[in-house]
């Protein structure tokens, strides 16, 4: 049996109990609301982009501990990025989330902020787990293109 | 084809030995560590049932209501037999009540295309309650996007059950429907029909009872209960999936246009105008699921063959323990609490999501239900993305409550503060 301390380790733990950048930005340049029907989990990630790099990133919602890990390690690595930077992390963290065809290695200092990210691709063995790691990506992918609609994971 | 044998180990008074019925389920003997919690999302199938269905397709098979060859005849002597073990079930006075489809859902939505659309009109209402699966909230609307009724709910009070006096004083001469189940899904509140039926009927509404999670586990009595509809899912009753049934008394039935068109359902078809069958047959277009009916009446048998009374005196023992076990677990909150319950035990840990309860659950092989439950409004009510729902059925007891409470230990301290 696999041991439930990878899908679990800490450091979801502990941002799963005291998460990151927990706050509504008050004029968001950017912003998106994710959803997943099949668990009711809401997460709306904030944005403001200065130019291209992004100056802040915050996110709210409701979701299990795996998605509000998620979304807050993903606010983390994102200050400071720029948008095709966010884009790179989101399709690196996409494809080992998921087992997916692999995509080419990010350059450093990428790397390094993927392998933060790397404790969130132990849900690749609980298929039902996937979407709860990645709604709150796909909710920024949604705020970048601007389309200001709710992101269903159905 | 050969009986459901029902050995005699379940004794009738005194009731039966769960770890006996365990050995039944050929599921607990291919996973013998399951503890196996979530019999109102679906119910395991037993021996009986599934060795009959099979029986059936290698001994008996033929469509229905068409061939003049002995084993067509056969096949639909098995098929009407399954109506008649229905008829029996629901305690219906007649077997042209008994309506076979798909699942509840297919039967609510039913009457609602059916009854609703021809004798419904707009500002007449439907009054259902707050504690609804979806299935009994979703084909209201759709008549109402269609017709023009209105969709009137009925509140839960403080502690999670139907609020009767609020039930009571939503009841108007508008209201032509009166839909509710029987036991919350989500909760396993019992709600009172008999009440319910009484006081819609003063009020010249019908009543349609969604008995998905109340057929399992109580005697069922249309004719006592006096309501105009009520339906069932064969799949949570220890039968197949893709058959339900839908009861519904004779003289609505018969005065009901037809749900769906083809074969089976008509008398005499030209291409001017069809005469229709008379029900239940009207309601059963096409070839309908004859080992489905087939394996839902085994599961009928083997239900009877374990006692009504019993069941519930199990479903009774096993939900007080549970709710006892439960009440005692720091940071556990009960749904519906002080409610009379059946089967059915819904609760939120404080500060962890049902998705990660169920989870580490999962990890110590006991198989919960986590979510809203097909039933969000409640969730909504209760502030509550949703729960973590552990049901019972006749092959558990105690020990799977002990299980159940002891990897509930282990969820708290991963998650504790």
């Amino acid at each position: 049996m696999i041991d439930l301390r990878e899908l679990y380790q800490d450091i979801i733990l502990d941002h799963g109990r005291h998460p990151r950048n927990f706050r509504e930005i008050e004029h968001p340049t950017h912003s998106a609301q994710g959803y997943n029907p099949l668990c009711g989990d809401r997460v709306t990630v904030y944005l403001t982009l200065e130019g291209d790099r992004i100056a802040d990133v915050s996110f709210k919602g409701r979701g299990c501990a795996i998605s509000t890990a998620a979304a807050s390690l993903m606010t983390e690595v994102l200050k400071g990025k720029t948008t095709a930077e966010a884009r790179a992390l989101f399709a690196q963290f996409h494809a080992r989330a998921t087992g997916g065809e692999p995509v080419p290695d990010l350059p450093e200092p990428l790397a390094e902020e993927m392998d933060r990210l790397e404790p969130l691709t132990g849900v690749k063995a609980y298929p039902a787990r996937v979407k709860c790691a990645t709604l709150s990506w796909h909710a920024l992918e949604a705020a970048l293109k601007g389309s200001g609609e709710t992101v269903k994971t159905e | 084809m050969r009986p459901a044998s029902l050995r005699s180990v379940y004794p009738g008074p005194g009731g039966f030995d769960p770890k006996e019925v365990k050995r039944e389920f050929p599921i607990f003997t291919n996973n013998p560590d399951l503890i196996f919690l979530d019999s109102a999302a679906s119910a395991q199938k037993p021996r009986a049932v599934i060795d009959g269905t099979a029986d059936y397709y290698r001994t008996d098979y033929a469509n229905v209501h068409r061939g003049v060859y002995r084993l067509s005849a056969r096949s639909t002597e098995l098929y009407e037999e399954a109506r008649d073990k229905v008829r029996r079930f629901l305690n219906a006075t007649d077997r042209r009540e008994i309506v076979f489809v798909r699942n509840t859902t297919e039967a609510i939505n039913l009457v609602a295309q059916s009854w609703g659309s021809a004798f419904l009109h707009e500002g007449d209402e439907v009054l259902i309650s707050e504690l609804e699966h979806h299935s009994n909230i979703v084909p209201w609307q759709l008549l109402r996007d269609r017709v023009g009724i209105r969709l009137v709910v009925a509140p839960i009070d403080a502690t999670g059950g139907l609020d009767l006096a609020a039930f009571e004083a939503y009841l108007s001469p508008r209201t032509r429907l009166v839909a509710l189940t029987h036991i919350a899904n989500a909760t396993g509140t019992l709600v009172p029909v008999e009440r319910v039926v009484a006081l819609a009927h003063r009020q010249g509404a019908k009543v349609l009872i969604d008995g998905s999670q109340a057929a399992p586990r109580l005697p069922i009595d249309v004719q006592a209960l006096g309501c105009d509809f009520y339906a069932f899912t064969g799949h949570k009753v220890y039968g197949p999936t893709g058959i339900g049934v839908l009861y519904g008394r004779f003289e609505l039935l018969s005065a009901m246009p037809p749900y769906q068109g083809g074969g089976e359902m008509i008398l005499r078809v030209t291409f001017d105008k069809t005469e229709y069958q008379e029900p239940p047959h009207r309601f059963e277009a096409g070839t309908p699921d004859i080992a489905g009916a087939i394996g839902l009446g085994l599961a009928l048998d083997f239900i009877e063959g374990l006692g009504r009374e019993n069941i519930l005196e199990h479903e009774e023992m096993l939900t007080g323990y549970g709710v006892d076990r439960l009440s005692h677990i720091p940071g556990l909150r009960l749904l519906g609490a002080g409610q009379r319950r059946l089967g059915i035990l819904s609760f939120d840990i404080d500060g962890v999501h049902p998705h990660d309860v169920s989870q580490v659950l999962d990890q110590h092989c006991v198989a919960v239900r986590a979510g809203d439950h097909c039933a969000q409004p409640l969730m909504d009510r209760f502030g509550l993305p949703g729960t973590t729902r552990a049901s019972l059925g006749v092959y558990n007891d105690e020990s799977d409550i002990d299980r159940l409470v002891a990897a509930l230990e282990a969820v708290r301290e991963m998650f504790a503060r």
